[in-house]
């Protein structure tokens, strides 16, 4: 793809960038999440042991 | 040997464990591979110009928002139905994926919608179906955060879902009812071929993918529900009483 003289370059680069942003959020949110959840569930499950 | 044994959260976390990684690289690859053919080897639409490379991100989203909120609704009813906690689970784990399809279709329609159909926006009833339908995704996760009884948070949840079905059906299935500014379904099989197929197999590869990666989150988030799940559970009991 060349973006040079294309009139609506803008407008796919804003849509890319937008849809990277909001997916690249989703997947951040959602790995910290899982990690988060692991580790608390992990630190219970040793206290628990006898 | 029954389906309804995965409804077991300890089932579901040893049948789903293997899975997750292998779904997490799949979709990587599978989008690395449609988004990249979509932007540099597609040929420009000689109506549309470059905007048509749009459509291999707004497609899928779409598709994905609408589905996922079936997929909801569906999981939501055998909640309700069978009180299976992984049903719930599985569709609060839905919820925040599918608003975030639902944003991306609407973000990049409104992008494209610009350039071609001289608006950001019209009132028409699709476009108006996807907007309710966001707030429905958004009206959901606000209840299960609002409610700290899980089992209360669970059905009110559930039931809300059901009744924002309309609008996920509406976002299906208005441009067969209402003359809408938005355009027919782009690939129909009824209708066979409606796309040149420079735009249509980067399409389908970019679809795929878009599904990979939404099997790969939601099933991560609903081993994260059950495991806080199972967090509170122990929490309670180490409570004295």
């Amino acid at each position: 793809m060349s973006f040079a003289a294309d009139p609506y370059a803008a407008y796919v680069i804003a849509a890319y960038a937008a849809s990277a942003a909001i997916l690249g959020a989703l997947i951040w949110a959602s790995v910290a999440a899982s990690r988060r959840a692991r580790r608390d569930l992990e630190g219970l499950e040793r206290e628990r042991r006898p | 040997m029954s389906l309804w044994r995965y409804a077991n959260p300890a089932e579901f976390m040893r049948v789903t464990r293997p899975v997750v990684v292998p779904l997490w690289i799949g979709a990587g690859v599978l989008l690395a591979a449609g988004l990249g053919w979509a932007l540099f080897f597609t040929p420009p639409d000689y109506q549309q110009g470059s905007t048509v490379r749009i459509i291999f991100l707004h497609v899928p989203a779409a598709m994905l928002a609408i589905n996922t909120y079936f997929i909801m609704a569906v999981a939501s009813g055998i909640g309700l139905i069978r009180r299976h906690h992984v049903s719930f689970l599985i569709a609060k784990a839905a919820a925040p994926i599918g608003a975030a399809f639902t944003l991306v279709a609407l973000i990049t329609g409104a992008v494209w919608g610009q350039p071609m159909w001289g608006t950001w926006w019209v009132w028409d009833a699709r476009l108006t179906a996807v907007l309710i339908m966001f707030f429905f995704y958004l009206g959901y996760m606000a209840l299960w955060a609002a409610i700290d009884e899980p089992e209360k948070a669970a059905d009110l949840s559930a039931v809300l879902c059901l009744v924002g079905v309309v609008f996920a059906g509406l976002s299906r299935w208005a441009v067969l009812f209402f003359a809408t500014l938005h355009q027919g379904s782009s690939l129909s099989i009824e209708a066979g071929q409606r796309i040149d197929d420079a735009f249509r197999t980067p399409l389908y590869l970019c679809i795929v993918a878009f599904y990979v990666l939404f099997l790969a989150l939601l099933l991560m988030r609903a081993r994260t529900e059950i495991r806080l799940r199972r967090a509170r559970a122990l929490r309670f009991a180490a409570v004295p009483a």
